[in-house]
């Protein structure tokens, strides 16, 4: 298939770094995004990730590496020489020109025929459902309006690649788990290369193809949703994907124990430095006694929090540890729950128990 | 800073780049730069280099020397006395107009703010000549002044200290009150709230709240006011009559009557030293006001 | 019995704020005002009320041939300046603003300086290059050096709109497919219009009611306004310079106003 005709471009990233001073944002990061890739940069503030972004769109300049579109050097290429479609935290609408103007802008830099851009803006407007508001002024749009706009604007002209830096975060809850969604779709009908970058690790469970989680200017792992989060490799990945408690694992003679009773694992687990447990609220189960193939957990309960459509049973294993239970509040599962200082016995499937170490 | 090795992949040509794009940015700034230099550093470089030769073209510092003689003190005491009276006055013309800018009934403080607007920026020869027009014998001051009784004969306004003072502080008196206004916009007005809680009276609040909040911009009014007065040429040129002789009016003479450079530009040498001394010592003051906060 | 006398004491001061202040209200626009009647009459003196109402002074203005062209060089060169200090201020301006390194803090210093030194300083030193570049008495020696006097206010005024303005619209321009200067014109200029425009009147104002320098370098055919008002002022009190300062208040004023508005509508478009 020739190149014109595909929807999307790899991004090829090698020994990218950046340093301010003495602080490294980008230490040395190497990444391949495949061709129509969804990929989400996950890390909290300082982590390199909107570093990262910035300088796939030419906004910051790397002291060293280098950045491959399709195969093509482009680290050297200023911003405008791109070719890629990208969303701003904060929009950054031109105010001065109607919604129309706005997102016909890329157009017009292109050389496009009026009719053609009139076309181009109207499909892409429909594309995010605002082919109504045409004419507007920027300034009548709402938050999430705005954000749609935004959007229009970065994939009219067609681009391969996509960036997107927390573009979801100016919203409420309800509109954001809304628009993650479609997003999702978007991606799915448009096939572009999306690099994403986001805080919020439940965004990046729902919407991504591959995850990377950055920390301190490197890349800690990179996998798909379920691989982060049913096998983070390390502590850091466990606490930072989903909900956890880690508990401290002891090692003797090649068995791993727990409370003193050694854990049954699903597969292998040799040469992990601190060795912890992680423990998932879903995870784990009430079970009446020590009994079958489980791993059990003793207890007592602290608190029950009605979250919903869930219920969270705070567990307190003595010695300053503690685990939560997380049940869906269902009418035979509310009778069963146990009260606040009661004893209980806490099951752990093998295949569910996951030992890491901490980070090399 | 790079710490980075340079044979690490592309860095050179990065780095090469990167400076690039910066001279690209500054670029912006180069004509701006270029008529700076050409129409500020170099004649003032060129003055500079000037005031060190004399007449016959040797290298001295006659120059500089000759401004202790008593002719040209005189003429740098009279420019520092107008420049503190006409200071003063703006202190105490300027602090209650600033005050009432902020704290004064909405429509009069925004009228206020107006006619100072108005004033600074009608031409300074405009006014200058305004006050000609009203300080002179049979002006309307003078004309007022009469028939209010307080005077037989018309009194000498202008062609004089007095005139020339009263031209200079109508012209300063915007640069005193809008610092100062700025300053004063930035009290919170919750500390006099508090002070007002705490059971002071309104004047009482004033003194121990307000004002001494204010000195900063009070300070930042009357350098401005004192410095700008130090090197003024027109208006005590056309309102002193000859009998006023400033810093500005002495090299002004030098060059257009004697043509002689090596004075002329020594004394603006020193008149600038003087400037830059007197904003240096204020500035070194203010910063060690706010360390004792 | 304390607090109604601390309570009076507290009106009569605010009665005397009041007065003081009016005082000085009319202190300071009473120079401006009288100019206009001094314009329509011919007596040399201003009386109150005027003796004649007197077209005079105005007609010996338009006929006199320097007083024309004295204004025709004034007017030309404030339009010049007003151009060459925006253009140059603006682009200096976005330069400081998008750079922080030593050599942008040297440029700031160097392009606010001309605020602190004694202008008369300036003029001879301007006067003496000028000579030997045989700059004096032209039309664009004056205007470079009433460019160099704008420059702060115009880097001042431009500055302030930058700082309030989103430097983001102008990296979405970029990726967008604009280049850096493009983008500054498609995107960035509109937003700050009106702090360059407030600019432009500020550089027009400066330029027109400059008079030290343009006693030093403009002479002849190329004497400003200023210039010949100064000149006549020291010999005489001509009624027609009455006119000349009439005319020159309500450019001014009018120049006032526009640069009010324009930076009132600066500060709404940033909120």
């Amino acid at each position: 298939m020739s190149e014109d005709l595909k929807l999307s471009m790899s991004i090829d990233i090698e020994n990218l770094t950046k340093t301010y001073d003495s602080f490294a944002a980008l230490d040395d990061v190497s990444l391949s995004i495949k061709s129509g890739e969804f990929l989400s940069l996950l890390g909290s503030s300082g982590s390199g990730k909107t570093t990262l972004l910035m300088a796939l769109a030419g906004f910051v300049r790397p002291d060293a590496g280098s950045i491959r579109f399709g195969g093509r050097e482009m680290i050297f290429e200023p911003p405008h020489k791109r070719d890629v479609g990208m969303m701003f935290q904060s929009y950054a609408l031109f105010p001065h020109m109607n919604v129309f103007q706005n997102v016909a802008y890329p157009l017009k830099l292109r050389g496009y025929g009026r009719a053609e851009i009139r076309q181009r803006v109207e499909q892409a407007l429909a594309t995010v459902e605002l082919d109504h508001l045409i004419e507007r002024n920027i300034n009548e749009m709402s938050g999430g309006q705005r954000q749609r706009i935004a959007l229009a604007r970065a994939i009219v002209f067609e681009p391969k690649i996509l960036l997107m830096d927390e573009p979801l975060s100016a919203l409420d809850k309800r509109l954001r788990e809304t628009m993650q969604l479609e997003l999702r779709r978007l991606h799915e009908r448009l096939g572009m290369t999306v690099v994403y970058v986001t805080h919020d690790q439940r965004e990046a469970l729902t919407m991504s193809d591959r995850i990377a989680v950055m920390s301190k200017g490197k890349i800690r792992q990179i996998d798909t949703p379920v691989n982060l989060y049913e096998r983070p490799a390390n502590r850091f990945i466990a606490e930072f994907v989903g909900e956890s408690s880690c508990l401290p694992v002891t090692q003797h003679a090649g068995l791993l124990q727990f409370q003193g009773r050694t854990l049954k694992t699903g597969s292998a687990v040799e040469g992990l430095k601190n060795p912890s447990l992680v423990v998932r609220p879903e995870k784990l189960q009430f079970v009446a006694a020590e009994a079958g193939e489980y791993n059990h957990l003793h207890g007592h309960v602290a608190d029950v929090i009605f979250q919903g459509e869930s219920q969270l049973v705070q567990i307190d294993l003595g010695e300053g540890m503690a685990v939560a239970i997380r049940r869906p509040t269902r009418s035979s599962e509310s009778n069963r729950l146990p009260a606040r200082g009661e004893a209980v016995v806490l099951g752990l499937h093998p295949h569910d128990t996951l030992v890491v170490g901490n980070e090399p | 800073m790079s710490v980075v090795e340079l044979h690490a992949l592309n860095a050179r040509e990065l780095q090469r780049a990167e400076r690039r794009h910066r001279w690209y940015l500054f670029g912006s700034g180069l004509p701006a730069l270029l008529l700076v230099l050409l129409t500020f550093v170099l004649p003032i470089g060129w003055l500079f280099w000037l005031s060190l030769f004399d007449a016959n073209g040797q290298l001295t510092i006659e120059n500089y020397t000759r401004l202790l003689e008593p002719i040209y003190v005189l003429t740098f005491v009279q420019t520092f006395k107008i420049s503190i009276i006409v200071t003063i006055a703006c202190v105490l013309i300027g602090y209650p107009y600033a005050y009432f800018m902020i704290k004064g009934a909405r429509w009069l403080a925004n009228l206020a703010m107006g006619l100072l607007l108005v004033s600074l920026w009608t031409s300074l020869l405009v006014r200058t000549y305004a006050w000609l027009i009203i300080l002179q014998r049979r002006g309307i001051a003078n004309d007022l002044l009469m028939s209010l009784g307080l005077t037989d004969a018309p009194l000498a306004l202008v062609h004089n200290l007095t005139g020339t003072v009263i031209g200079m502080v109508h012209i300063m008196l915007p640069f005193m009150i809008l610092p100062l206004y700025a300053a004063m916009k930035s009290i919170d007005p919750i500390y006099n709230q508090a002070a007002a809680a705490f059971g002071a009276s309104p004047s009482r609040a004033f003194r121990d709240v307000f004002l001494p909040l204010s000195l900063p911009g009070l300070a930042a009014g009357a350098t401005l006011v004192f410095v700008i007065t130090l090197g003024f040429y027109v208006t005590p040129a056309l309102l002193g009559g000859g009998k006023v002789q400033m810093i500005s009016m002495r090299i002004e003479s030098d060059v257009s009557m004697y043509a002689n450079w090596g004075a002329a530009s020594s004394l603006g040498v020193v008149l600038l030293l003087t400037t830059l001394l007197m904003l240096f010592i204020v500035k070194k003051g203010a910063g060690l006001g706010r360390r004792s906060e | 019995m304390i607090r109604l006398k601390q309570s009076l004491m507290d009106a009569v001061r605010a009665s005397w704020l009041y007065v003081l202040v009016l005082a000085t209200m009319l202190f300071l626009v009473l120079p401006t005002l009288i100019v206009i009647p001094m314009s329509l009459s011919d007596a040399r003196y201003l009386s109150f009320p005027p003796k004649s109402l007197s077209f005079e002074p105005f007609f010996s203005y338009f006929a006199s041939l320097e007083w024309r062209s004295a204004t025709a060089v004034s007017l030309i060169t404030a339009t010049l300046t007003m151009v060459l200090a925006t253009t140059l201020g603006t682009a200096a301006a976005y330069s400081l603003h998008v750079t922080q390194s030593r050599l942008s803090g040297v440029l700031r210093g160097l392009l606010m300086a001309p605020m602190i030194v004694p202008t008369i300083f300036i003029a001879i030193g301007l006067f003496f290059v000028y000579a030997r570049m045989d700059m004096n008495n032209t039309i664009p020696g004056l205007v470079l050096a009433h460019t160099l006097l704008a420059l702060p206010y115009v880097v001042i005024n431009v500055s302030a709109g930058l700082r309030s303005y989103d430097m983001t619209q102008e990296q979405a321009a970029c990726i967008l497919g604009a280049t850096r200067l493009r983008a500054f014109f498609d995107v960035t200029l509109p937003q700050i219009r009106f702090s360059v425009i407030a600019a432009a009147m500020f550089a027009f104002a400066i330029s027109l009611d400059e008079a030290v320098i343009s006693l030093f370098i403009s002479g002849g055919d190329s004497s400003t306004l200023t210039k010949r008002m100064f000149s006549s002022l020291r010999s005489e009190i001509d009624p027609l310079i009455a006119v000349v300062a009439t005319l020159m208040t309500l450019l001014s004023i009018t120049m006032l106003c526009i640069s009010i508005m324009a930076q009132r509508k600066a500060k709404r478009a940033a909120a």
